[in-house]
């Protein structure tokens, strides 16, 4: 029998956890968004510098679980350099990936890789813990939404259900 | 032979566990330790069959039945009220009434007796270590009636602070809600003290005794208060069935809460009459096979004696505590007085997350509870987002603590941290 432990926390999601990317503040940024799940208390703030569409720089500040971190440690890493619009895409995908939707890799990604973010699906065997893994790329969609319509968050963004 | 009064017997827990049949089996192939019992315990066999044997034996509705069935089923169920009312220290079965756990019983309080008495400018005191059960609803009453609600401090070892509590209870306090045992603390709250407090300034008292009556003996009476409440499922019994003990005076002059069968004494469609006490609060058909499984885990816990349960927890908490406390980087929430807590274990490591810990300890077999346990008020003044927590029952022993206490430090390696 294989531990279960081993299918939540692979060696890549330890990874990130214990030195997590993207960790230097900016001095100037054009996207900030914050994630916060009152429930367990995780909290993710999220700058990225933009540069003719292209992510020039990002930082992530996640206080939080081994999950929460280690998947915000994967996105910063993952989306640096990277033009918006697969930016996007990757955050559709975890997302849809976490959440056990339907959908085509290839098809979704082209010729993009996950690398180390497809770690994160043993997330999903954990039911209350996808929330954590989840937290930094709603965030980031959240973020992204509000950057392209001129607005300002209102609130921080959440992965949980009320009353939990 | 009967025993001496001061002489406690050690309670076995080799045939205790024995009792219990989920507790043998393996979870993600380690033995299954079960230390999640503050949010509900485990059942005996006996329990189990009681269960089996009324449905089998026994199973109708109750009251006016004029079948021998619906008599047994009356009677197994006014039973279990008698025994419940020995069970608090002599209080008469009248002053007990059913309900579907402790939170329901507080909505029924504060839906009568607080809809009647509670008026604007009127004081509600809670305490700052209460449950969201014994919270929310006296919020929402004091906005609903523009009351005030109070709050009792806490000391930095999470007891109660009576410094100030002559400013805090006063002549315009109309109720003080506390929980006689926090849930995450671990405190046992001195409630005959606070009751002397709150009868001298008119007020009336409620006790929150969901974690206290499973784990020691409680006498209602002596402690003077007026109002007391727990749940069956966290002392050996099923979920839905909960018990509000109220004073005979204070409860007849109440009016009654859900409306339906049996609260009702006569019915035309311009007039009704309630039925006496306890039924007026019962309107509806209620857990009838989970009260008379109930009086069998009541029954269990008397054959080991509260006492017996209460030094059992005293002792090994005080080993856990002592245990928990040599591990790098723990800290305890709470009183470490054992005198003054019960065996509910609150608490953090400086550098791992409640969940994780939670997540690591499930894949060991050790069930335990992590987040704001329903006191997310009581988690800001303690500076913290969630704690993990260990509580204990009379089927933990020495061996569950000394292998949660490996987890832990295996735990630690795990993540990186020594």
């Amino acid at each position: 029998m294989t531990d279960p432990l081993d299918e939540i926390y692979r060696e890549i999601i330890l990874d990130h956890y214990r030195a997590p990317r993207g960790k230097k503040p900016l001095e100037k940024f054009d996207v900030s968004s914050n994630g916060h799940n009152p429930s367990c208390g995780d909290d993710i703030d999220l700058h990225l510098l933009m540069d003719n569409g292209t992510v020039k720089d990002i930082n992530v500040n996640c206080k939080g679980c081994a999950i929460s971190v280690a998947s915000g440690s994967m996105l910063a890493e993952y989306i640096k350099g990277k033009p918006l619009n697969e930016v996007k895409k990757i955050a559709d995908v975890v997302k849809k990936m976490l959440k056990g939707e339907d959908f085509d890799l290839s098809e979704e990604l082209a010729d993009m890789e996950l690398g180390d973010i497809d770690s994160l699906k043993g997330v999903r065997q954990f039911p209350v813990r996808i929330k954590c893994a989840l937290l930094a790329w709603m965030t980031l969609i959240e973020g992204l939404k509000n950057y392209e319509d001129g607005k300002r968050a209102q609130n921080p963004t959440t992965t949980e259900k009320n009353g939990e | 032979m009967r025993q001496e009064v001061n002489k406690q017997q050690k309670i076995d827990i080799l045939n205790i566990k024995k009792d219990f049949p989920i507790l043998n089996q393996r979870i993600n192939n380690h033995r299954l330790i079960y230390l999640d019992n503050a949010a509900s315990t485990q059942k005996p066999h006996v329990v189990i069959d009681a269960h089996k044997h009324f449905f089998e034996t026994s199973y109708a509705n109750i009251h006016r039945g004029l079948h021998t069935l619906a008599e047994r089923a009356t009677n197994a169920y006014e039973n279990t009220r008698s025994h419940v009312a020995k069970f608090i220290g002599g209080v008469k079965p009248e002053e007990i009434i059913y309900t579907h756990g402790t939170t329901e019983a507080i909505n029924l309080l504060a839906y009568t007796w607080g809809e009647e008495n509670i008026k604007e400018g009127d004081e509600i005191v809670i305490t700052e270590m209460e449950h969201h059960a014994n919270l929310v609803p006296w919020v929402i009453l004091s906005q609903r009636k523009k009351a005030i609600l109070k709050r009792i401090p806490l000391t930095s070892d999470g007891q109660l602070n009576l410094e100030n509590i002559n400013d805090i209870i006063t002549s315009k306090t109309k109720l003080v809600a506390l929980c006689h045992m926090s849930n995450v603390l671990g405190s046992i709250n001195p409630i005959e003290e606070i009751t002397d407090y709150a009868h001298r300034k008119g007020a009336v008292v409620l006790v929150d005794g969901a974690q206290s009556v499973p784990h020691m003996k409680i006498n209602v009476k002596e402690s003077g208060a007026d109002f007391y409440t727990f749940s069956a499922h966290k002392m050996l019994g099923p979920t839905g069935v909960g018990i509000l003990f109220g004073r005979e005076e204070l409860l007849n002059k109440m009016a009654p809460f859900n409306m339906g069968g049996e609260m009702i004494s006569e019915v035309y469609y311009d007039k009704i009459t309630w039925n006496e006490i306890p039924h007026k609060f019962e309107a509806g058909t209620p857990n009838i096979v989970g009260v008379a499984a109930f009086d069998t885990a009541l029954t269990y816990l008397e054959e080991i004696g509260m006492d017996n349960i209460r030094q059992h927890e005293k002792d090994l908490t005080s080993y856990a505590i002592d245990k928990l406390l040599q591990l790098n980087g723990l800290e305890i929430q709470g009183p470490l007085d054992i005198e003054k807590r019960g065996g509910v274990i609150s608490f953090t490591d400086k550098d791992i997350h409640p969940h994780d810990i939670s997540t690591y300890l499930d894949a060991k077999g050790i069930a335990i509870r992590a987040g704001h346990h329903c006191a997310q008020p009581l988690m800001r003044t303690l500076d913290k987002v969630a704690t993990s927590r260990a509580s204990l029952y009379i089927y933990n022993d020495e061996t569950d603590i000394d292998e949660l206490c490996s987890a832990l430090i295996e735990m630690r390696r795990y993540f990186g941290h020594d």
